[in-house]
């Protein structure tokens, strides 16, 4: 497919959120390479659907694309590959306590692997939230679900990510 | 405010999104609780955890290969191809399961069975009033099937299955073009256990224990999704227990 003329417009609204886009790819694809060619492929998509696009919140169409393509991205992959889901599991019994998590919260490399063993839902909340600072109703926007939806989803993010960050025991809630 | 009634909001209250009046409530009700403050506070740790790490900015290949678009290059062969065979044989040597692997694999064909055979319910739906009686003669245990519907997950039936050898309930919701299986029997005396979440052959699985039963849940719906199941005590908030 040979990408449509590409209107003045076009690179005005979109190329300033190319770092975004890529952050975005990186933290769900989990690889440089990948990312790369899925922003590229994003962009692409972008272009076809141009038309479409009325004006409102660039960043926020355009990270939509970046999403929809890395998660289709991650569907082709995983008809491959199991989810390595035992990955979270080794840091599932744990609860945050916040003197733990001060402990800790220097350490980023922690942070790191705790974000990469998230499920990918839990990733792009994280990061469309935390490194983009955007509003639930952006995020609802982007990842196609209820504003209710996002704030749970955010919470277990949370959640799920302070149990990483902490090597307690978890506490019974029944 | 209770804390109960709190708790799933302190997160949005953290992140400025709440409407002026539950702000209100929030903020004095913070004021007075100090675990509901710790919960608070743990918030604000993890909120800035995450956005000290790593940022990864567009390389200067890619911007340029962004900006100005030539035909040859913009299209790869996908890498990940090549590379997923050598994945696949490496999984293959490393990837020996936990011990309830077996039961997860069990409960994954049987999952699959329902679908194939298209025999996903033996009783379909109409409100829980008629699954409930048709499991009453059919099962040596009693079993709560709760309606959530109004929480995204349509009842579309009951089926009888078997495990082990043993007859067990399995509850069926559909969300959208979603069939989640969910197979329910007795623990026999063992303590509740908080949710635990699996992978097996690219089908997504949440088991838990809870009222005296192991519950599975099985469904080709990404775990974020299911684990929003509203049976499932997935992440009750620490502090749930707590009165105010």
């Amino acid at each position: 497919m040979k990408p449509p003329n590409r209107p003045a417009r076009f690179d005005a609204i979109l190329l300033p959120h190319l770092d975004a886009a890529h952050n975005l790819a990186r933290w769900l694809l989990g690889s440089t390479q990948d990312a790369e060619d899925t922003v590229q492929e994003s962009y692409l998509r972008a272009l076809t659907y141009f038309q479409s696009f009325h004006g409102e919140d660039g960043r926020a169409w355009l990270l939509a694309i970046v999403r929809n393509t890395c998660f289709e991205w991650l569907h082709k992959k995983r008809r491959h590959i199991e989810m390595p889901v035992e990955h979270l599991e080794l840091f599932r019994d744990a609860a945050p306590s916040p003197e733990a998590l001060q402990l800790r919260r220097s350490d980023r490399l922690a942070v790191q692997r705790g974000l990469e063993a998230l499920p990918p839902e839990y990733r792009e909340v994280l990061v469309l939230r935390e490194m983009e600072g955007m509003s639930y109703k952006q995020i609802a926007q982007i990842t196609n679900v209820p504003i209710g939806t996002v704030m749970s989803r955010l919470a277990r993010a949370r959640r799920r990510l302070g149990e990483a960050l902490t090597g307690a025991a978890r506490r019974e809630t029944a | 405010m209770t804390c109960r009634e709190a708790i799933p909001f302190l997160n949005a209250y953290r992140d400025g999104e709440l409407d002026l009046m539950r702000t209100l409530d929030l903020e004095s009700h913070v004021r007075e609780c100090r675990p509901c403050a710790a919960i608070l506070e743990t918030e604000k740790t993890l909120a800035e955890a995450v956005a000290s790490a790593p940022y990864y900015r567009a390389s200067p290949s890619l911007r340029a290969r962004v900006e100005s678009p030539r035909e040859p290059s913009w299209r790869r062969p996908a890498p990940w191809l090549a590379l997923a065979a050598s994945v696949i044989a490496a999984l293959f040597v490393i990837g020996r399961g936990a011990p309830s692997d077996n039961l997860g694999k069990q409960i994954v064909q049987a999952h699959l069975r329902s679908l194939r055979a298209d025999h996903l319910v033996d009783i379909a739906a109409a409100g829980r009033h008629t699954v409930r009686p048709w499991f009453a003669g059919k099962l040596d245990y009693a079993l709560n099937v709760q309606d959530i519907s109004g929480r995204g997950f349509a009842l579309a039936g009951g089926r009888l299955d078997s495990l082990n050898g043993r007859t067990v309930a399995v509850l069926v919701y559909q969300r959208g073009p979603h069939a989640v299986n969910v197979f329910v029997w007795p623990a026999a005396g063992q303590s509740d256990r908080s949710p635990e979440a699996s992978t097996i052959n690219g089908l997504n699985l949440v088991n838990w224990r809870a009222d005296g039963m192991n519950w599975w849940a099985v469904s080709d719906l990404g775990l974020a999704d299911l684990e929003e199941l509203p049976l499932c005590p997935c992440f009750m908030p620490v502090h749930e227990t707590l009165r105010s």
